[in-house]
């Protein structure tokens, strides 16, 4: 169970790992997220099922490397397995046919958005994708994307891939030329707010995928509480994703940085420690 | 559940025990005093989180502090004990001696006696119905201390037996969860031969027991031998497993498994949703002590990491405020205190935490209420703002009801709050199935005696039905389960 079966990197600090765990396959949904654990005195982190076989038994992950539990799974080989993998967990997205959808990515935000734009088009909607990195690198999935939209708009940050500028450039681009009916937004929590802030201007309904700091990821500890329409909800069991101008971003913000010192820490003591 | 009093007195007129009782007279054994539990001092225990508090009774202790029970006719705390552990014939079998046979005893009907008698609430249970504090001025025998210190020999022994169990059936059932409940279900279940699977979410399995309830109180390696005892009688475990969504009941049912436990406990936690609560620095006592028990984030090894506060403030007054302020305190808090809106009377908490916090120089801050919150521009939270209150009318709960005091409100300096005002049942289990019936609380609704839900082949006990209240009355919850499911699924294949 949990075996790595096949390890790629997309660039050095962003690498796909398909995973062993036929339950899991089975059960996802688009939307949902697992809890992993490496090693004994491993943390408890989460990544989005980017994608799954059930025929095969397996679920794809796409990580980027941030810090200590990042690092230690990409660290894992081909033939390793992951201590603890729960899940599926988060509620699945809501998927109908509503016409056009426009979904817009950050950094490695594209892979939780894959399988989001993958079943908006397989029930009938034009979809339209903006992918967004700092440079052309940091891009990833970008034919899986094109497999599943109807149009794909790439834009770095840089200029060395696709156009230059942020991704709230090209979103305006498609806002002001066509019908959006739905937007959805997945990425670092910065772009996040800044999207939503636009489709609000255009008054377009906007989910949102927040990567909130998590422990158990099971409703039992209060970790992941964002701010929602003035409530306090819970990203793993109310979320991940949320109408995005009902979201505090900001508060979101303030409480990603929570960890900040101690992560730091744990990193610089991990990297001595290779 | 009570003990057929017949059954009772047979076992009083056993030989020994009439022997046993001739020997000390009734006057002798009530000059004795009350035994003192030997206790880490708290100067030392304050530094580790790590080392239990009570030591646990010495031999002589044990057999002296046994000597003091009377063996009464009419053994009032049996009454007193939810799951009627037969109380006078484990301390007599104390006194007699024979330790393992004590231990025994309360394995009848209590399948973890070494974590009841650590933090069962005795002095509201089997010891305020002793004949000391019914019938003289005396205080109770010490019968939690006498159960742990019988628990603890037989572990220590090496010569712990595994109870027999009956040839397996074949009948495949399933414990969602893996708190006390869901352990005491098991083991009656695998002893009456059915093939028990007990999933649980975490990665680790004893629910509260590991996650919630501090090494101080409750050190792992007690619950891991009755987990080891579990597994040796047979009991499989899956962990990484939530059942609802890792695989659905249908698929389960699919898999061959004829019955359900539900005891998936009351994980959810609460604030009190007022200004600022959501400031870095201020979590749920539940984070807290996951971070710390479950995670292990006070040891320099392990990845997870946990804020660590020269103030803090605990709300609340239960046992999980009195373990997250002591925890504070262990992780090097110059000033803990706790922040209650009652007084100390109406204070949930066992006694003896409430003692050894203040000894540990925990400030009880009583009759105070949380406002809101500030927090310095990175948005830690660095202070308080609170009001005092003056206690009204009883509420529905028998207890008087806080009201705040007009023009009495204060500040107070803190840089780590834990809220520990309650929790609510997991949602999780009835938002998979809608045709169980819950309360308007999200508690599951059972037959009282019976635990069995609205879906025939479910049964439920602990907390999720409970709401929230101690290991002892989940794991009667679970032994009641046991047999009734047992009855259920044998009646169903009779048909
Ligand atoms: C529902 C959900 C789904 C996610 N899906 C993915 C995914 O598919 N792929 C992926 O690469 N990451 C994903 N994340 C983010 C991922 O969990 C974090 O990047 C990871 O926990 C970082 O751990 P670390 O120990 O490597 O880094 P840390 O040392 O913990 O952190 C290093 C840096 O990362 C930042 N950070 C910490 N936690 C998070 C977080 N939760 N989100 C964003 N930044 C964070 C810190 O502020 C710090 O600057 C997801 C998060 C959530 C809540
Ligand atoms: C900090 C703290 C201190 C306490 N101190 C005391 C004390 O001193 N004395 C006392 O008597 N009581 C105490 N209690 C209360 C006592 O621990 C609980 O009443 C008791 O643990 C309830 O047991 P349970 O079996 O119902 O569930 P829990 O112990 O809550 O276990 C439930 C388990 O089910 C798992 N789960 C939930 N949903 C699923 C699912 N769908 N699939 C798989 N697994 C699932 C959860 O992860 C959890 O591990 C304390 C509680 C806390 C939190
Ligand atoms: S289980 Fe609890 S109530 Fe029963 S005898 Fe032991 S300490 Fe007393
Ligand atoms: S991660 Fe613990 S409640 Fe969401």
């Amino acid at each position: 169970m949990n075996k790595i079966i096949e390890k790629t990197y997309f660039s050095d600090k962003v690498v796909q790992l398909v995973v062993e765990n036929p339950m899991i396959a089975k059960s996802r949904k688009p939307g949902n997220f697992v809890i992993l654990r490496i090693g004994e005195d491993g943390e408890r982190f989460p990544l989005t099922i980017s994608d799954a076989d059930p025929v095969r038994g397996t679920i794809t992950l796409v990580v980027q490397i941030m810090g200590v539990s990042s690092s230690k799974l990409v660290a894992l080989e081909v033939g390793d397995s992951i201590t603890d993998l729960v899940g599926p967990l988060g509620k699945p997205t809501h998927i109908e046919n509503i016409g056009t959808v426009l979904a817009a990515g950050g950094g490695v935000g594209v892979a939780p958005l894959l399988p989001i734009v993958e079943a908006f088009k397989k029930a009938g909607n034009r979809v339209v994708t903006v992918i967004a990195a700092r440079n052309k690198d940091l891009i990833i999935l970008e034919d899986e994307i094109r497999k599943w939209s109807d149009e794909v708009i790439v834009m770095t940050d840089d200029g060395s891939h696709g156009r230059q500028g942020l991704v709230t450039v090209g979103m305006e681009e498609i806002i002001q030329r066509e019908k959006v009916d739905e937007c959805i937004v997945i990425g670092p929590a910065i772009m996040m707010k800044f999207a939503s802030l636009l489709t609000k201007k255009y008054s377009i309904p906007t989910q949102a995928s927040l990567n909130s700091i998590m422990v158990d990821g099971t409703g039992m500890c209060g970790a992941c509480r964002v701010t929602v329409g003035g409530k306090t909800r819970f990203t793993c069991v109310d979320g991940p994703e949320f109408d995005a101008h009902q979201v505090d971003f900001d508060e979101m913000l303030m409480r990603l940085g929570g960890y900040k010192a101690e992560e730091l820490r744990a990193t610089e003591i991990y990297s001595q420690k290779l | 559940m009570s003990l057929n009093p017949e059954y009772l007195k047979e076992e009083r007129n056993q030989m020994w025990r009439a022997e046993l009782r001739s020997k000390t007279k009734n006057k002798e054994r009530m000059l004795i005093q009350r035994v003192k539990m030997p206790e880490l001092a708290p100067a030392v225990r304050v530094k580790h989180q790590d080392r239990e508090v009570n030591m646990g009774l010495e031999l002589n202790q044990a057999l002296t502090e046994a000597a003091r029970c009377m063996d009464c006719v009419n053994p009032t705390c049996i009454e007193g004990c939810p799951v009627s552990i037969n109380i006078p014939k484990f301390i007599k079998y104390i006194e007699q001696g024979e330790i393992l046979l004590a231990a025994a005893t309360l394995k009848e009907t209590n399948a973890l006696p070494a974590v009841c008698g650590r933090v069962c609430p005795q002095e509201k249970q089997c010891e305020s119905r002793c004949f000391y504090v019914e019938k003289t001025d005396k205080p109770a025998v010490a019968i939690g201390h006498l159960e742990r210190f019988a628990a603890d020999f037989e572990r220590n022994s090496g010569s712990s037996n595994i109870p027999d169990t009956a040839k397996p059936n074949g009948i495949k059932v399933a414990a969602v969860g893996s708190g006390p409940a869901s352990l005491s279900f098991a083991g009656d279940m695998v002893k009456y031969g059915y093939d028990v699977t007990v999933f649980e979410a975490l990665h680790e399995i004893g629910g509260v027991l590991k996650y919630g309830i501090p090494e101080f109180r409750l050190p792992n390696s007690v619950v891991d031998f009755e987990l080891e005892n579990l597994r040796k009688m047979g009991v499989k475990f899956e962990t990484n497993y939530i059942v609802g969504r890792t695989s659905s009941f249908d698929d389960l049912r699919e898999e061959g498994y004829q019955g359900f436990f539900i005891a998936s406990g009351a994980g959810l936690p609460r604030f009190m949703e007022i200004p600022g609560e959501n400031y870095n620095g201020i979590l749920s006592s539940n984070e807290y002590l996951t971070r710390v028990n479950l995670m292990g984030a006070a040891m320099d090894d392990k990845d997870t990491p946990v804020l660590k506060g020269k103030n803090v403030a605990v709300i609340g007054g239960g046992n999980t405020a009195m373990d997250s302020v002591r925890t504070a305190l262990r992780l090097g808090a110059q000033r803990a205190m706790i922040i209650y809106r009652r007084s100390e009377a109406e204070m949930p908490a066992r006694v003896e935490e409430v003692k050894h916090a203040k000894e540990e120089g925990v400030e009880f801050m009583t009759l105070c209420n949380p406002l809101e919150y500030f927090a310095d521009e990175k948005g830690r939270v660095s202070g308080m703002r609170l009001n005092r209150m003056g206690l009204g009318e009883p509420d529905s709960s028998g207890r008087r009801r806080p009201m705040p005091i007009e023009g009495s409100e204060f500040e107070l300096d803190v840089d780590l709050v834990v809220v520990a005002v309650g929790v609510s049942p997991n949602p999780l289990v009835p938002s998979c199935l809608p045709d169980l019936k819950v309360t308007k609380w999200g508690t599951i609704v059972v037959d009282e005696e019976k635990m069995q839900s609205s879906i025939s082949e479910m049964f439920a006990g602990g907390d999720i039905v409970r709401g929230g209240a101690t290991v002892i009355l989940a794991m009667g919850d679970g032994r009641r389960a046991a047999e009734n499911m047992d009855h259920y699924l044998k009646n169903k294949s009779n048909q």
